[in-house]
């Protein structure tokens, strides 16, 4: 009996204090403001929304909006459930939420069917159970493609900066043409690699790389197979050029086919020496390797991007007694051809063989660029590094992606 | 010496073949500890909570398979029993046969329903362009599935529109195609990546570590056993460590060797 | 016929380079949809060039066949490789290449058993001639020859679980060459091969490199 009378009356004490904590969740209190906006620099399908903290944030309480294609609702589609401690803008320093959404894809039929770009409203709720508190205002937009992105204005600048130098140096070195070229090695010794294959009667075998015609280092590599023909032509040799991509494959028989044309020799262009070896990376290097050895090439050049296959081609090779050039832009294959073949063309050196084999002033004016940029890129890292150091991010914020 | 030097080379395979068939018969195992990159991908993937989605771009083929077959079957166990969907897809032709039996294997083994809890929509020409594909509209990009079927009520796609409603993006790669996947996925689309390569193309990925276009990175065969230790279920790929550990030694040696022949020859170039 | 064969590829060129090269900066609906129509085009190339591929590869067999050169029974295996194959996977199991794929064909067979066997052989490959390669030409020439040795070494050790084993600072230092000055390499190359891929892109764009189209100017 006692102690039935002294719970009852300790709990006429704690009831005030229980209520208290009640009090605490009712009374929510909803953010003071509420934007909705387009989101810039996107494809018109995106809107942000962006209201300030509130201070009855918690990790109870969450955040709702609801989305309606009128002023006046319903707004019973969600579009957006997240925890009110979540999703702060950033370098707002938790003061504020930054979110965005796509509200086309919660109302695809009805914005399939208007013409124009519909209007969205928008209404954030702020949520604990069993309370519920709203905004007042209802924040609408209109989302709209962007034509520019503004995030890579500086990717854009240096876009034009860098063509507008390549193309300055192009029209430079029409009227200076003797522009300084260092010596590449792996360049100067296809003469001598095509002079060994004729000497002893054996052909030439010519390996792109395993991309395709979409990659820089292919189209290079086109360029090269163009000049070396020119000159397999001249001097009778056999040439062989194995191919895993068929669009290379065309444009490959039509380059050396117009080669074989220019040096004055159409009739020893034969169509089945430009041929598909297979269509897989492995299957191309079994192949490959077949040809080597059965048929003792004599000078094996290896131009373009490679993958794993190049160091068993290389070492193929090399064990038939062939001389070999490689140039690739791979830097993982990169160590493999330089133990094993006898020149390498390392990087961008690939790029310039077509400008080093023909001395072309046009060409020679875009690889003065392109050192022109190098220098300046480099000068940028030195002084970015030692600027950052020092706590001074300007460089570094210059060369942001965005 | 100079005979030593000029070695057949098959006496040299003879000696690989040795290094790689004794410690598979003799079987010893050694520790394995996990990286950082290949926690990345761990980490990512444990923090994702139940009915996330998982893309997994199984895009190796027949020769890659032992170092990615393994990756991609660790990653498959930690998403089913996580409770995440995953969907399969390739961009390597000769990949489609492996991607499909490793996802249907797992995925029975945990007792996942095709199409419910995960779906392989095969095989899709065009690489970057299947990408940005992708990125619009996945179902405009796949509209079957490998085995034919629609994929436009699916429930495993439920939510799902294009990639970037995708909660995180692995790629296996025996190729170029993670760089592809970086400039015309996660550039453009915006969504979290994580890459699996072979060794050769591991040296390759670190930039783009180091710049956090990847989350981790799962490197050769090691990267595959690092990811099994991790789900705590060791397979083909932990059993791999030995013979590869043995191998590397004996690289090693033969430089070593090389050198101290050459050496001794007094060669000068 | 050179207005065909020459003028009209450079303007294709001219106007397509510049364009896609803008839409990289347009966020905007319609350069989404442009992007979406030259992939498709794309994809649609792509898919035809592959007869193109298929035409050379059974010519230049056929070719060998018949003219009965040297290893010319080879040749026979690329027929009956590609026949047995498309044979089989037309024939899916009894159900024929109009319904779905079925499990369990002669085509899965084939292709565990023989294409990844055949695959994974050529691909191990690489581990002989790594060793062969690594006895013959790996040498202290020169100081700095002696330097990528070291590192050689020291990451090839480090990277496998043994490396822990042999020295507990093994795997740290060759986390630290793959990360730092390996790094440092390969971003230098990537800016050079960037700047160049860039500079060629342009001269193929401004018609000034055409060696792609065939043969000289």
């Amino acid at each position: 009996m006692y102690k039935i009378f002294l719970t009852f009356i300790l709990s006429i004490f704690l009831l005030p204090y229980s209520s208290t904590f009640a009090v605490e969740v009712d009374m929510l209190i909803p953010p003071s403001d509420f934007q909705a906006f387009d989101t810039p620099n996107d494809n018109g399908k995106s809107v942000s929304l962006r209201w300030p903290s509130s201070l009855s944030e918690s990790t109870e309480a969450e955040y709702v909006v609801y989305a309606s294609l009128r002023k006046n609702g319903p707004f019973t589609t969600e579009v957006l459930r997240i925890n009110s401690k979540t999703m702060y803008e950033e370098g707002s320093d938790s003061n504020f939420h930054y979110m965005e959404i796509k509200p086309g894809k919660f109302f695809k039929k009805e914005s399939d069917n208007t013409d124009g770009k519909p209007s969205y409203f928008f209404k954030l709720v702020m949520m604990a159970n069993p309370e519920n508190v709203a905004v007042e205002n209802i924040a609408s937009v209109t989302p709209k493609g962007n034509w520019f992105n503004w995030k890579k204005l500086n990717n854009f600048i240096i876009l034009i900066a860098f063509s507008a130098l390549v193309l300055w140096f192009i029209e430079h070195a029409k009227k200076n043409p003797n522009l300084y070229l260092r010596k590449i090695s792996g360049l100067d010794a296809i003469d001598d690699a095509l002079g060994r294959a004729t000497e002893m009667g054996k052909p030439v075998l010519y390996v792109h790389g395993l991309n395709g015609m979409g990659s820089i280092s292919t189209i290079a590599a086109v360029n090269i197979l163009g000049r070396i023909a020119i000159r397999v032509a001249e001097y009778d040799t056999t040439l062989k050029v194995s191919n895993i991509d068929p669009i290379v494959l065309s444009v490959s028989q039509e380059v050396v086919k117009e080669s074989y044309l220019e040096a004055g020799r159409p009739d020893a262009y034969v169509e089945d020496n430009v041929f598909m070896a297979a269509s897989e990376q492995f299957p191309y290097v079994a192949a490959v390797s077949g040809i080597m050895i059965r048929e003792k090439t004599a000078a094996n050049f290896f131009m373009g991007y490679f993958y794993a296959e190049s160091l068993i081609l290389a070492e193929t090779g090399a064990a038939t007694g062939a001389i070999q050039i490689a140039a690739t832009d791979s830097y993982t294959q990169l160590p493999f051809f330089i133990t094993t073949c006898d020149y390498t063309l390392i990087g961008e050196e690939l790029y310039a063989a077509s400008a080093y084999l023909s001395r072309e002033p046009l060409l020679l004016g875009s690889l003065r660029a392109q050192d022109i940029a190098k220098g300046i890129i480099i000068t940028a890292l030195v002084l970015g590094a030692a600027l950052a150091t020092v706590g001074i991010g300007f460089i570094s914020f210059l060369f942001k992606a965005g | 010496m100079e005979r030593l030097l000029r070695v057949d080379r098959r006496i040299l395979f003879a000696f690989v073949a040795a290094a790689v068939t004794i410690p598979l018969l003799i079987k010893f195992d050694l520790p394995v500890i996990a990286t950082k990159e290949v926690k990345g991908i761990y980490n990512k993937i444990e923090s994702l909570p139940e009915g996330s989605h998982v893309l997994i771009a199984f895009d190796y083929d027949p020769a890659s398979k032992e170092e990615l077959q393994p990756m991609a079957i660790a990653l498959l166990h930690h998403c089913f029993k996580n409770n995440i969907k995953v969907i399969g897809m390739t961009l390597n032709p000769g990949g489609t046969g492996l991607a499909d039996s490793a996802i249907t294997e797992v995925g029975n083994e945990y007792g996942r329903k095709y199409k419910e809890d995960y779906v392989f929509l095969g095989y899709k020409t065009g690489v970057e362009l299947v990408m940005i594909n992708m990125g619009e509209n996945i179902y405009s990009a796949f509209p079957k599935d490998f085995k034919g079927n629609a994929t436009t009520d699916m429930p495993a796609l439920k939510d799902v529109q294009s990639l970037q409603d995708f909660d995180f993006v692995v790629d296996l790669a025996s190729g170029s195609s993670i760089e592809a996947w970086i400039a015309f996925g996660k550039e453009k689309y915006n969504f979290d990546l994580g890459a699996g390569c072979t060794a050769v193309i591991g040296p390759d990925m670190y930039p783009f570590l180091q710049s956090k276009q990847i989350e981790g990175l799962m490197s050769g065969l090691k990267g595959a056993a690092e990811y099994e230790t991790l789900i705590e279920r060791k397979s083909s790929a932990v059993a791999g460590m030995s013979p590869q550990s043995v191998v590397h030694v004996l690289v090693v040696l033969f430089v070593i060797f090389g050198n101290f022949l050459y050496f001794m020859t007094g060669r000068k170039k | 016929m050179n207005f065909f064969k020459r003028t009209i590829p450079l303007i294709i060129a001219f106007i397509m380079g510049i364009m896609m090269a803008f839409q990289y900066y347009v966020p905007h609906e319609a350069s989404q949809s442009l992007l979406k129509v030259v992939t498709r085009w794309g994809i649609t190339i792509a898919g035809f060039a592959v007869f193109i591929g298929a035409y050379s590869l059974f010519h230049l067999h056929w070719n060998k066949i018949k003219r009965k050169v040297p290893g010319w029974g080879y040749s026979n295996f690329v027929f009956f490789g590609a026949g047995i194959t498309v044979i089989f996977g037309l024939y899916n199991g009894g159900e024929f290449f109009l319904h779905d794929k079925q499990e369990g064909t002669m085509f899965d067979w084939m292709y565990f058993n023989v294409q990844v066997p055949a695959g994974a052989t050529m691909f191990s490959i690489l581990a002989f001639f790594m060793a062969s390669a690594a006895y013959r030409t790996f040498r202290a020439r020169t100081s700095e020859a002696t330097i990528l040795l070291v590192a050689a070494v020291i990451v090839m050790l480090g990277r496998v679980p043994v490396g822990a084993l042999i020295w507990e600072f093994l795997p740290p230092i060759a986390d630290w060459i793959m990360s730092v000055p390996n790094m440092a390499a390969k971003r230098g190359i990537l800016i050079g091969v960037s700047i160049g891929a860039i500079a060629t892109s342009l001269r193929i764009i401004f018609g000034i490199e055409r060696a792609y189209l065939g043969g000289g100017d």
